[in-house]
């Protein structure tokens, strides 16, 4: 949410975002993408034609509030960054609006305009945004630049230098490799209900008491798994066993009764 | 010609400028006045002069190449008068740009590097992170390390591609970001 959109194709002098002013109840806007905040503010202060070095805050701030509710109108995600400026802006037209200390009267030299930090800030931004227009430029005058394309070297086209019997010995090597090759053959272990079922009355006369949960962590596959729950429930069913549960949540015990 | 080692090989300007150009022709990527000096076992300012040369030659008789100097060596290349011709051709177009915010971030990073993400913030006064992973992507941006500060970020600084992209010799030849500032009113 609060990452840019990347957009490949964009023509730096042609595609400016602009709001195309109008009424509330008809807006007019073309939309395009401001690159940040401090883009969107500079924007907003050219459109008032005010003076970045005196900006009137209350104007700019309520025009930069409209976008932003027109951005949320619109469902299009309002960036957190452009949120912070939002906040920026109140802040310094709330402090610009507080009566100045009495006190400190005389010391008018040292009085610090609330807009310094963010006149600051868009100076500098801007700078780089012309930088960035120059970079642009660039990248359009190098692109009508062609160089020519690669040349068939060793490097970028490795040739092969065998004779046909170079290749034979090869394909020899490879067949002799291959017949090496030990073949296993995997069985499928499978273990019948009727074996499951043996073998697990077996254990429990035995040992008179088994986990369900051991039972099954013996188990090695699913088709096993699922054989073994089977046969679980037939010897419940057939030999008059119990299957007990001593804490909620906790361990069955198959038991004999 | 590595059995001609032992002794020297004296070439005329002329014959030191067509081997130079031949060179430049086949390098693949813009090569350097040492390299061709160490091929060639040639003095740098003989390469130097015999290349000042041929991009004379080429301009005064107008030719369809130039021979420029980008990422710190030499290229031959095509006029850039010529590209609508070329495109013709080639049947290419302009490729992808790069959008506004990678561009502003781009600049941050040719101006100010190396230079970590917060600080890129700090001018942008926006998340870059997109933007940066597409200059990474484009091999515009090398990762140079990490900064000694909280959280140890990581400074990004511009590739040799990035002088390739944008025609430019070295970093020196940026204009100064001060330069920038007349045009703010």
């Amino acid at each position: 949410m609060d990452q840019e959109v990347e957009q490949f194709t964009f023509d730096f002098y042609n595609e400016k975002a602009q709001i195309l002013g109008g009424s509330s109840e008809d807006l007019k806007i073309k939309l395009g993408d401001f690159a940040g905040p401090l883009d969107l503010l500079l924007f907003l202060i050219k459109q008032e034609q005010a003076n970045i070095f005196d900006i009137p805050i209350a104007r700019i701030t309520e025009k930069y509030l409209e976008y932003i509710r027109l951005m949320k109108r619109l469902d299009i995600a309002v960036a957190a960054d452009f949120l912070v400026m939002a906040a920026t802006l109140i802040e310094i037209k709330s402090k610009m609006l507080l009566p100045r200390d009495p006190k400190a009267e005389g010391e008018d030299d040292e009085f610090e305009d609330p807009r310094k930090e963010l006149v600051d800030r868009l100076l500098e931004y801007e700078k780089f945004k012309s930088a960035a227009g120059m970079l642009y430029e660039r990248s359009t005058i190098e692109q009508a630049i062609f160089t020519r394309g690669p040349i068939d070297s060793d490097d970028n086209n490795a040739e092969i230098n065998a004779t046909v019997f170079d290749i034979l010995t090869v394909f020899q090597k490879v067949v002799a490799r291959h017949k090496e090759d030990i073949k296993m053959e995997i069985e499928r272990e499978e273990i019948s209900l009727a074996d499951m079922i043996k073998n697990l009355t077996r254990r429990l006369h035995e040992q008179k008491e088994l986990s369900l949960l051991t039972v099954f962590e013996e188990m090695r596959s699913k088709r096993e798994l699922v054989t073994a729950f089977i046969a679980v429930l037939e010897i419940v069913r057939t030999e008059g066993v119990k299957l007990m549960q001593r804490k909620t949540f906790g361990d069955i015990v198959l038991k004999v009764s | 010609m590595e059995t001609e080692e032992s002794e020297k090989i004296h070439r005329s300007p002329v014959e030191l400028m067509a081997i130079v150009e031949a060179l430049i022709f086949v390098a693949e990527e813009p090569v350097t006045s040492k390299l061709l000096g160490e091929v060639l076992e040639e003095e740098k300012g003989a390469i130097d002069a015999a290349v000042e040369q041929l991009q004379q030659d080429y301009e005064a008789r107008d030719a369809g190449l130039q021979i420029r100097e980008i990422a710190g060596g030499w290229q031959m290349a095509t006029r850039t008068e010529l590209h609508e011709d070329v495109r013709k051709f080639l049947k290419t177009r302009p490729s992808a740009k790069l959008s506004l915010a990678s561009l502003e971030t781009l600049a941050v990073i040719a101006y100010k590097q190396p230079v970590t993400v917060p600080e890129i913030l700090e001018i942008r006064g926006v998340q870059s992170a997109s933007a940066i992973k597409t200059l990474l992507d484009k091999r515009l941006i090398i990762a140079r390390g990490r900064k000694e500060a909280v959280g140890r970020p990581m400074m990004y600084g511009t590739s040799k591609d990035f002088l390739l992209q944008f025609g430019l010799k070295d970093l020196s030849e940026l204009p100064s970001i001060e330069d920038f500032e007349d045009l703010v009113t």
